[in-house]
């Protein structure tokens, strides 16, 4: 999948996670995380994103997330619901699903 | 005839006669008492003035309540003018301390404020000194153990400074006024006393002067040595919220819920029993649950203590509680309640915690109900310092209350986001897993291992009882393995238990 604009999902509201997607024009991944529990989560969140991310055979994307305190699976939900938006890409894949 | 010194037989072994008496030592006042109020009162001019008059010395033990809560006036307007007069090296002595006092954080870097005592630290204040602001370590204290340290000199107080809603011109001062509807009031001066009492000297300061007798008073005249008038002592809002909300929650309302079974489980649920129960959102909902339980088994309770709500007084004036006791009075509905019903009494922190008397109120509980920051599987409770480490509560009435209450139960949600409650080892231990019988979350209950009696009631009873590892596991579940917390090796604070012996220590952190 290719990220072609930037686009949102989430909130700030408590427990879920607002991730923002662009294009990083072929140089990679970069993610630029603000949480609430970074010291005890950072890592493990930048994992999860960076996994989701890879799961949608994304390779290069700007992540913006600001945390407060989500889930490992809002933070699934929210970064590919991003993705998609970002991607244009209309046939969804939620987990084992295709729609 | 006259008498003589020399008349008296043994004069040297009795050693507190010293003179005879004359009539020109007398200056009989023929005022009228309102001229006298205005005439002869411990009234002085100035806030500096009466610095002066207590003798304070840079190096000196200077004391605060909290009962203004996050609304107080108090601690940064005298400390201002103690750095303005040149004071340095002081000890700072506060029953607690909130986010509203970040500008001690200038008193600290410029050499006024030496060393901290304190039942808790919150906001700015509070991230600063755990990330090293200060060189001598905060002694955190519970309030029935501050209470204890003052009495027994550990903790001197040379003056005390303490705000009062109310105050006649020789000093009866109270938390509320009888003399006009509404104005400021924050209840109970139940931290206020003990200080009053100890201290080497006591100035009240104070925006509504009353005339004599302040009665019914909070301090009495015989603590107080000078009175200051100050333009305002705090901000209402800040101070008091109106009524205690009631929890919509469903997760607060499930865990009150459990909490009221697991009482009238416990064995303890009987006529006449006595209860504290918090202010946290799930703790003031199982208020709402027991009066249920109560009216319907016809149980009146003989007493509450503590930290007194809305939902208590509510019960009350229902005829479901006796009496009242109480040391801090947490909404507006409670602080009208101390000033209107006969049996709300107004007790002392040496009364309500002490542990240099039998008699301690906390100890004649049946019940107490606790929050929590942390548990872990030792049922050690950390209410002090967050899961980043960083200080963000106070010790309160937790400790002593724990030890107090034959059935002590902790409430607390399994997670918080992302955060676990139930957890391997706390960050900080301040009260001892020995003393905490029932750990109530959301998602179940656990109980100490120690009460095996209580734990078949409760099973009995038809609640489902885990072990405290099996909740720790179940919240890992949900929100994973935290990284450890990263500290320097220098210790920022030292948390004491209710003796005064040291329970654990806050290190700072590393960022």
């Amino acid at each position: 999948m290719e990220i072609q604009q930037t686009a949102v999902a989430g909130t700030m509201e408590s427990s879920d996670i607002m991730v923002t997607i662009s294009p990083n024009d072929g140089k990679g991944m970069e993610i630029d995380l603000d949480s609430t529990v970074e010291k005890q989560y950072g890592k493990a969140i930048r994992k999860t994103i960076e996994d989701t991310l890879k799961e949608l055979e994304i390779c290069h994307a700007r992540v913006r997330a600001v945390d407060k305190g989500a889930l490992d699976c809002a933070i699934q939900a929210r970064v590919k619901a991003a993705a998609y938006r970002a991607s244009g890409e209309q046939a969804y894949r939620w987990g084992d699903a295709v729609k | 005839m006259a008498i003589q010194l020399q008349d008296v037989p043994y004069l040297e072994e009795i050693g507190n006669i010293h003179k005879v008496f004359h009539p020109d030592s007398l200056n009989k006042n023929s005022h009228t008492l309102a001229e006298r109020e205005k005439l002869h009162n411990k009234i002085i001019p100035s806030l500096e003035e009466a610095v002066r008059l207590t003798g304070l010395k840079s190096g000196m033990t200077i004391s605060f309540h909290h009962h203004f809560r996050n609304g107080d006036y108090i601690v940064n307007m005298v400390v201002d003018k103690l750095a303005e007069m040149g004071f340095r090296d002081l000890v700072l002595a506060a029953s607690s301390l909130s986010d509203c006092h970040a500008p001690l954080i200038k008193h600290i870097q410029n050499g006024v404020i030496r060393r901290i005592e304190t039942s808790g630290l919150r906001g700015e204040l509070a991230r600063e000194i755990s990330h090293g602001l200060m060189e001598v370590p905060v002694v955190f204290r519970s309030h029935g153990g501050r209470a204890y340290a003052i009495e027994t000199g550990e903790l001197p107080i040379d003056v005390a400074f303490l705000g009062a809603p109310s105050c006649d011109p020789y000093g009866n001062a109270n938390g509320y006024s009888r003399d006009v509807e509404g104005g400021i009031m924050c209840g109970s001066m139940g931290y206020a006393k003990c200080d009053a009492q100890y201290a080497n000297k006591t100035i009240i300061l104070n925006n509504h002067i009353v005339s004599y007798p302040n009665a019914p008073f909070g301090i009495p005249e015989s603590d107080v040595d000078y009175i200051v008038k100050v333009p305002e002592i705090g901000d209402p809002a800040g101070i008091m919220s109106g009524a205690t909300r009631f929890t919509k929650n469903p997760k607060e309302l499930l865990i009150a819920q459990t909490a009221a079974n697991v009482i009238e489980a416990s064995g303890h649920f009987q006529d006449g029993f006595s209860i504290q129960m918090g202010s946290g959102g799930a703790s003031l909902a199982v208020a709402r649950f027991l009066r249920e339980k109560m009216l319907r088994d016809q149980i009146t309770a003989s007493f509450a203590l503590g930290g007194i709500t809305g939902s208590i007084v509510d019960l009350y004036e229902e005829g479901l509680i006796q009496k009242i006791l109480d040391v801090q009075s947490f909404d507006l509905r409670a602080a009208e309640s101390l000033k209107n019903n006969r049996f709300h009494q107004q007790i002392s922190a040496s009364c309500y915690a002490s542990p240099s008397s039998e008699g301690t109120a906390v100890n004649q509980l049946d019940i107490v109900v606790l929050s929590a920051l942390e548990i872990d599987c030792d049922f050690n409770v950390n209410v002090l310092t967050g899961s980043d480490g960083v200080i963000r509560g106070a010790i309160g009435g937790h400790p002593d209350t724990a030890y107090g209450a034959s059935v002590a139960i902790v409430v607390c949600p399994l997670t918080r986001g992302r955060i676990p409650c139930v957890v391997r080892q706390v960050n900080t231990v301040v009260t001892p897993g020995k003393v905490v019988d029932v750990v109530v979350t959301d998602q179940g209950v656990a109980v100490n291992p120690r009460r095996k009696n209580l734990c078949r009631r409760i099973q009995e009873a038809g609640i489902p009882v885990y072990t405290i590892e099996e909740l720790q596991k179940k919240a890992e579940a949900i929100v994973g393995i935290p990284d450890p917390i990263e500290y320097t090796d220098k210790v920022v604070g030292i948390v004491t238990y209710r003796d005064g012996s040291m329970i654990d220590l806050i290190r700072q952190v590393c960022d």
